[in-house]
């Protein structure tokens, strides 16, 4: 598997690596033995060079002490990048192994690549530079990816699995570690208890987020996702809280005084720091979502300070030895809701990206000095610590996930079967976390600080590696139990027909939840938290011309690619081919098969995608544009000969479809005429409209005429002004769900079909100004699926 | 769940719709709020426009089908036992169902025959009883994407039927379709969990 990585990565990557080479060896030559920190080299240029006056001025000087740092950070982090490349090229292989055993594999290569050049100064990574500058953007990216609805809905079981999992993973490790090294015959008997449990907190600390990529095939349930996710979140936080009361343990001197009185201490002062993380991190939440309501003259500095706050709320707990990590934590998730509807557009990418961004880069980092601590003379290797190390933590994850969830499943609606708790088990993978909180390590405390450090590494690579290549099929098997290997096309077709229609009718079923508690709160949050927070009008003239802008697009690729051209509709020609049926050779089946399986729109995920190392791309907003302008113009042509209710026919004029038009499906468009519309208004660019012709339909026109009636006036007049110019269609549609709950408080509808005819031309933008911003404004308070990206038809 | 059995009076037709559907009182009950917050302008039955506003199936390639099936011979409402009836399909299959059942009492909803009868009905607009080259071509046309041509989805639609069609006459009845998906695992397939 590795060469065969190797081979992927490009020319390039490769050219890198003689650069990086030969600059360590440059640097190896220039390097002082003294600490070569940017301070020392300006001066020692400076007063190289005025100490040797009369020296020729050189052409061409090498200084490498000045970048080194910045330099070899650079290039590192590139290598990853480039790897990363590499590694999507291939695009099976995300799906084999998650992508962190990627950037171990480059970590363990640049720490190769320095050990072998015997760099004199290797990078290393202190407490400080970890705490205060790796590890916020990493919690930070996984607070804000969250999906805050279902999170919420199950957080009693998310914080009793993430809190108590962790807290009896500790503990158990620990102690039974402690108990092996009792045993005189391993050498270990210098390890005492507190050290033991020290070890067991920041072995326990999982990450199983870096294995949620490799579910994506095999359809994870939302909860099962949301429990791996939320445990990955909530888990660093507990442990490095853990961590550090230990720490705080262990510095005490004398350990035989610790007495009762102390533990209780550390417990209350466990709860105490990890609740008062989260109120600071609501607090600062609060305070950006208010800032951001008066940034709209200056949407530059929104990202900024989205950042600055959440950073400050870190920072600030930290200054008060609350748990800072908990902090970021609920600072992303409180403000992310307000933040999201007060920022522009561009800012809020920005935000998303720059996140993924910064916590890639970290998380790239620690790797590196994994790798280079990993490729090194400083290992201690004892056999029975690192193997029961291994044993144990796994047996005590098992404990822990069938023990808790035996107990919370009694309370849930929905249970986790055994199935999801193997998975659940199977996904503890260690990573970046636990290795730093063993590298950072007192050595004064620990003098066998180098054996914990060996034994973390293991577990590392053995739970990422062994573990993470192989819960892929793992979940794939106990998901599937019969695998048909050839499916006819008839069965391909007909099983995505059923998961179209299983997921059309789990969304008429709506989300359940326990909707009193979720009520409260949303009408507290509507009442005062919104008033607050969020900006008043909105003003997002430009969502109407993006839309515009995107549906135009859009229409002239469909009609540019022949497909909606009026012969390719056409009926009589169908009549002569029933005759004939081909003998189809294997292989035009098989291309069949392949041009269904490629083109086949793909079932909408209720989940939502959350890759730790990359935003997904906007497929589905593609396949969303297509299926709703098809159904468009389906629904423009059902509409064509019926008058409309309040009484105008509807060839004599320019109608201007809007978004959709209550009511025709497909099968009552029994029109055979083609539709033509032309958009005269020359103060409105709006949608040049195709020309169109249907298929004809076996619906019968008695259904038609039906479904006229089956508008009620009063829906469409509701409040008076019925007729907005707003083009509202929007692919994730959640602002109809919106619609659709909010009966008192909304009187219009939010979608209607618009005449042309009763607007005056001045008004038509202002209205859309209008509607666009209840829109949007609705938006947030209906957002049932909470996606991780926001696709681009939703937001200016 | 003592104040939630009294709002279970509520329900018109609780104990008939039980019966019927095998639903349990605690998901009638939420089936029923959805219903209620469906029904924005309170008329005590849905239309096609209540469902058309879930904004999700606008984006499904078959929403406009799955709307049309909660209205059967072309109704234009739909009342809460209506509502219900057609989720019941979705059920999942306990084992209790199979097993006492006595073959006197009719299938229950969600059995494995009334699933595919479900699905069957998705396709089969005429209701003649057997999906045509025709209808099969349009569902073909609706799930697949622009980038396929014309000849293309009417030769899949050939070779979809052709595969199916025992008897020949160019059409799958019902049975056919049966046949024809007997390997696969009908019952997980249409059941949604949360509807027990």
């Amino acid at each position: 598997m590795d060469l065969q990585m190797f081979v992927t990565l490009s020319p390039g990557n490769w050219l890198l690596l003689l650069v990086a080479l030969e600059c360590s060896e440059a640097s190896s030559d220039l390097n002082k033995p003294a600490n070569p920190t940017a301070q020392h080299t300006p001066n020692a240029r400076f007063a190289a060079a005025s100490s040797e006056p009369d020296e020729r001025i050189s052409v061409f000087e090498l200084d490498y002490d000045y970048v080194q740092i910045p330099y070899e950070v650079t290039l590192w982090i590139l290598l990853a990048s480039l790897a990363k490349i590499g590694f999507h090229l291939y695009h099976r292989l995300p799906h084999l192994m998650p992508e962190s055993c990627l950037l171990i594999l480059v970590g363990v290569l640049v720490g190769a690549i320095i050990f072998g050049t015997d760099h004199k100064s290797p990078p290393v990574m202190d407490s400080s530079i970890y705490f205060l500058y790796l590890l916020p953007p990493i919690v930070l990216e996984g607070g804000y990816f969250m999906p805050t609805r279902p999170f919420f809905e199950n957080l009693g079981s998310i914080l009793w699995w993430a809190g108590l999992g962790s807290l009896v993973n500790a503990f158990g490790i620990g102690l039974s570690l402690y108990l092996v090294c009792q045993v005189q015959a391993f050498g270990l008997g210098d390890v005492n208890l507190l050290q033991n449990l020290l070890f067991g907190s920041l072995i326990s600390a999982v990450d199983p987020a870096a294995v949620l990529a490799v579910f994506e095939e095999a359809r994870v349930n939302e909860q099962l996702y949301l429990i791996i996710f939320g445990e990955a979140l909530l888990n660093d936080g507990i442990s490095v809280v853990l961590y550090n009361i230990l720490i705080a343990f262990t510095k005490m001197h004398k350990f035989e005084d610790i007495e009762a009185v102390d533990i209780l201490a550390g417990c209350a002062r466990f709860v105490i720091v990890g609740v008062g993380g989260v109120l600071f991190g609501v607090v600062f939440g609060f305070i950006s979502a208010f800032i951001t309501r008066f940034t709209q003259n200056i949407s530059a500095i929104e990202p900024l300070i989205v950042f600055m706050f959440s950073y400050l709320s870190y920072l600030a707990a930290e200054t008060l030895y609350l748990s800072g990590i908990l902090a970021i934590t609920a600072c992303a998730v409180t403000m992310k809701k307000y933040v999201e509807e007060n920022v522009s557009q561009k800012s809020y990418t920005t935000i998303k990206y720059f996140m993924k961004m910064l916590s890639s880069v970290s998380e790239t980092l620690i790797f590196i000095f994994m790798g280079v601590s990993t490729v090194g003379k400083n290992h201690e290797w004892n056999w029975a610590f690192i193997c029961f190390t291994l044993v144990f933590c796994q047996i005590w994850r098992a404990i822990s996930v069938f023990a808790l969830f035996y107990v919370s499943n009694q309370f849930r609606t929905f249970p986790f079967s055994i199935k999801d708790q193997c998975i659940i088990f199977y996904s503890g993978v260690r990573g970046a976390g636990s290795f730093s909180l063993a590298f950072l390590l007192p050595l004064s405390l620990f003098p066998r600080k180098k054996m914990f450090v060996t034994a973390t590494l293991v577990v590392i690579y053995f739970t990422t590696f062994i573990q993470g290549i192989t819960i892929g099929p793992l979940v794939r098997y106990l998901d599937v139990k019969k695998t048909n290997k050839k499916e006819s096309i008839n069965e391909e077709l007909h099983i995505r027909l059923m998961d179209h229609l299983k997921a059309g009718i789990e969304d008429v079923c709506g989300h359940w939840s326990h909707y009193q508690v979720r009520d409260k709160f949303k009408k507290f949050d509507h009442r005062y938290l919104r008033k607050i927070l969020i900006r008043k009008n909105l003003p997002k003239s430009s969502i109407v011309s993006l839309y515009k802008k995107l549906e135009m697009k859009q229409a002239i690729e469909m009609v540019e690619t022949g497909i909606l051209s009026s012969t390719a509709f056409s009926v009589p020609q169908q009549a002569q081919r029933i005759q004939g049926i081909k003998r189809l050779s294997p292989e035009d089946v098989e291309s069949m098969r392949d041009i269904l399986t490629r083109n086949m729109y793909q079932v909408r995920q209720r989940t939502p995608s959350y890759n730790k190392y990359n935003l997904k791309p906007q497929t589905s907003e593609k396949q969303a544009k297509e299926i709703l302008i098809r159904r468009q113009n389906t629904f423009r042509e059902s509409r064509k000969g019926h008058s409309l209710p309040w009484g105008k026919p509807a060839g004599t004029k320019n109608i201007r479809y809007l978004s959709f038009p209550y009511g025709h499906p497909q099968s009552a468009g029994g029109d055979s005429g083609a539709a033509e519309f032309t958009d005269d208004d020359s103060s409105d660019p709006g949608l040049p409209f195709i020309k169109f012709s249907t298929p004809s339909q076996t619906g019968s026109l008695q259904k038609r005429r039906r479904m006229q009636e089956a508008i009620p006036m009063k829906s469409l007049h509701g409040g008076g002004k019925a007729f907005n110019s707003g083009y509202q269609r929007n692919a994730s549609q959640e602002g109809a769900v919106g619609g659709g709950r909010r009966a008192a408080s909304r009187p219009k509808p939010l979608f209607h079909v618009v005449d042309e005819e009763y607007e005056s031309g001045g008004e038509s933008e202002q209205e859309s100004l209008a509607a666009g911003s209840r829109w949007t404004a609705d938006r947030g308070d209906s957002r049932e699926h909470d996606k991780s990206h926001s696709p681009l038809l939703q937001r200016k | 769940m003592g104040s939630r059995s009294s709002r279970a009076a509520v329900i018109p037709d609780v104990d008939s719709i039980r019966r019927e559907t095998g639903f349990s009182q605690a998901s009638l009950l939420r089936l029923y709020q959805r219903f209620r917050a469906l029904d924005r302008s309170e008329k005590g039955y849905l239309s096609r426009m209540d469902l058309q506003q879930i904004g999700a199936l606008a984006v499904n390639p078959l929403g406009d089908r799955i709307i049309d099936s909660f209205f059967p011979d072309g109704s234009q409402r739909v009342d809460f036992s209506g509502f219900v009836r057609v989720l019941a399909y979705f059920r999942p299959i306990e084992d209790e169902d199979t097993g006492i059942r006595d073959s006197k009492q009719p299938e229950p909803l969600n059995s494995r025959m009334n699933k595919l009868r479900f699905a069957f009905q998705l396709y089969d607009l005429d209701r003649d009883g057997k999906i045509s080259r025709q209808e099969m071509l349009q569902v073909l046309r609706l799930m697949v994407g622009v980038q396929v041509t014309e000849e293309q989805l009417e030769s899949i639609a050939d070779r979809t039927v052709q595969e199916a069609d025992e008897d020949g006459d160019g059409a799958v009845s019902f049975l056919e379709f049966t046949k024809s998906l007997e390997k696969m695992n009908i019952e997980q397939k249409m059941s949604i969990r949360i509807l027990k």
